[in-house]
């Protein structure tokens, strides 16, 4: 579904991404795990053209992305995602947003898209606050907003950026639990995210990104059970015992 | 005191004429320097240099001269290029086209400070270009540019005392006719002030009214 082929990317004379192959198959739940700094928020950014890469090749499907090319559009209306700071509109209404991709961008009948939103509001627990503006939102609220306004889009596959990293603690289970429920009706999802617990349970695979290279991939269970490699054993250490 | 109430009821009749003039050079101006200034903003933060450039270009020309010259040149100028324009015609056009280029500044700095989030949000569900900016940057850009657009509004009011130069007869002007004709300066130019102020306060506590309604609904 999503295939990098050798990807390359530098902002100037830093080298992020120093040639990646990963392939994440229909229905599959892969997380990138790593280190700040690691690329691998950049990696996700470039599989819907928000960055550019400079060499190889990532596909969606069969169409090449391309972030100057006409065809982008078409690939982000076909690949969703999810934003760490949610980046809702603030001056339309929850429901608004979720309606605002399918019908502006996709030119659907709005009774259709809005009895859609709807459904899609409640099933993230929000029926209550269809009419709700973004600031009368919690962290978690806004971000399970974002996650129906990027299912609206009927995508084939979700990219998470860091979902829960700007959520206070007690908002972090609320956002996983629907994602974990997007899981089980296999939807393809690429995840970067810190949330070791999360990705253990949930993902397929997990690839480990140090330094712009993948160190480290497989299961993710036994990736993150019984790591291989020393960086991603000392990072595992990190992340689940930080003091 | 009691001079100064009989006299400005002699006066207040002329000056309200010009009070009219100023108003309506004042609104009209508005008028045709607010869509091109969002012109000018939208060519300028198009990303297409061919567009920007020469906007850009445009736009720091004529912030670059006084008012007072742009007058003249189009009072004086255009009319040896064949361009014949009565005094009010060209003072509308003068202030019109050097507000044009500060409301053009106005709202490309307002649209430049849409968080860069909402700009990715927009892209992320395949809005091109020109839909992301009718539907995610320009409603929340004009929020922004909100005061700094209406101080430009109250910067004009006052300017529109500058097509004096030209002989439009508005409110600064009648005041130095009769000034000159009675020589009771104090109270003239005090009424002139006074007339200015009965226009500009109002403006500003609508304005700040507008703001604290929109802040709200943030």
């Amino acid at each position: 579904m999503i295939r990098f082929e050798n990807v390359h990317k530098s902002f100037g004379q830093h080298e992020v991404l120093k040639g990646i192959d990963a392939e994440i198959g229909k229905g599959e739940v892969v997380c990138l795990i790593g280190p700040s700094g690691s690329g691998k928020s950049t990696l996700l950014r470039c599989v819907n053209g928000l960055e550019t890469y400079q060499k190889g090749r990532i596909t969606v499907g069969d169409t090449v992305v391309d972030a100057a090319g006409r065809s982008i559009h078409d690939i982000r209306t076909r690949v969703s995602m999810v934003f760490q700071r949610f980046n809702l509109f603030p001056n339309r209404t929850a429901l608004e947003n979720v309606m605002e991709g399918p019908l502006f961008v996709l030119g659907e009948r709005r009774a259709e898209v809005r009895a859609r939103a709807e459904a899609l509001l409640t099933r993230v627990g929000l029926a209550a606050k269809i009419d709700a503006y973004p600031n009368s939102l919690s962290g978690g609220q806004q971000q399970r907003v974002a996650i129906a306004r990027a299912l609206a889009m009927r995508p084939e596959a979700i990219l998470f950026d860091e979902p829960t990293s700007a959520l206070d603690p007690e908002m972090v289970g609320e956002v996983l639990q629907v994602m974990r429920s997007l899981a089980e009706e296999h939807m393809t999802m690429l995840v970067v995210t810190h949330e070791i617990h999360f990705a253990r349970e949930v993902a397929d695979s997990v690839l480990f990104l140090d330094g712009g290279t993948i160190v480290e991939r497989g299961p993710a269970k036994e990736v993150l059970r019984h790591p291989k490699h020393e960086r991603t054993q000392d990072f595992l250490r990190r992340v689940t015992h930080p003091v | 005191m009691a001079s100064f109430i009989a006299q400005s009821s002699e006066y207040l009749p002329i000056l309200l004429k010009g009070l009219w003039l100023t108003i309506a050079v004042t609104v009209l101006a508005l008028c045709l320097s607010t869509v091109p200034g969002l012109t000018w903003a939208l060519l300028r933060t198009s990303g297409v240099p061919a567009l920007a450039t020469p906007t850009r270009i445009f736009v720091e020309l004529v912030r670059g001269i006084p008012i007072l010259v742009i007058l003249f040149y189009i009072y004086f100028v255009m009319p040896e290029i064949g361009l014949d324009l009565t005094a009010f015609q060209a003072g509308v056009i003068g202030l019109a086209l050097t507000y044009s280029c500060y409301i053009g500044e106005t709202f490309r700095a307002g649209i430049e400070a849409v968080d860069r989030g909402q700009i990715e949000a927009a892209k992320s569900i395949g809005m091109k270009r020109p839909l992301m900016m009718r539907r995610v940057i320009l409603p929340q850009a004009f929020r922004i540019v909100l005061p700094p657009y209406a101080n430009n509004l109250v910067m004009l009011l006052k300017d529109s005392s500058q097509v004096s130069v030209i002989s439009v007869a508005e409110l600064t002007m009648q005041g130095k006719m009769l000034a000159s004709s009675t020589f009771n300066n104090t109270t003239i130019f005090t009424l002139v002030a006074l007339l200015y102020l009965c226009l500009t306060i109002p403006l500003n506590l609508l304005m700040r009214q507008l703001e604290l309604k929109l802040g709200k609904a943030r």
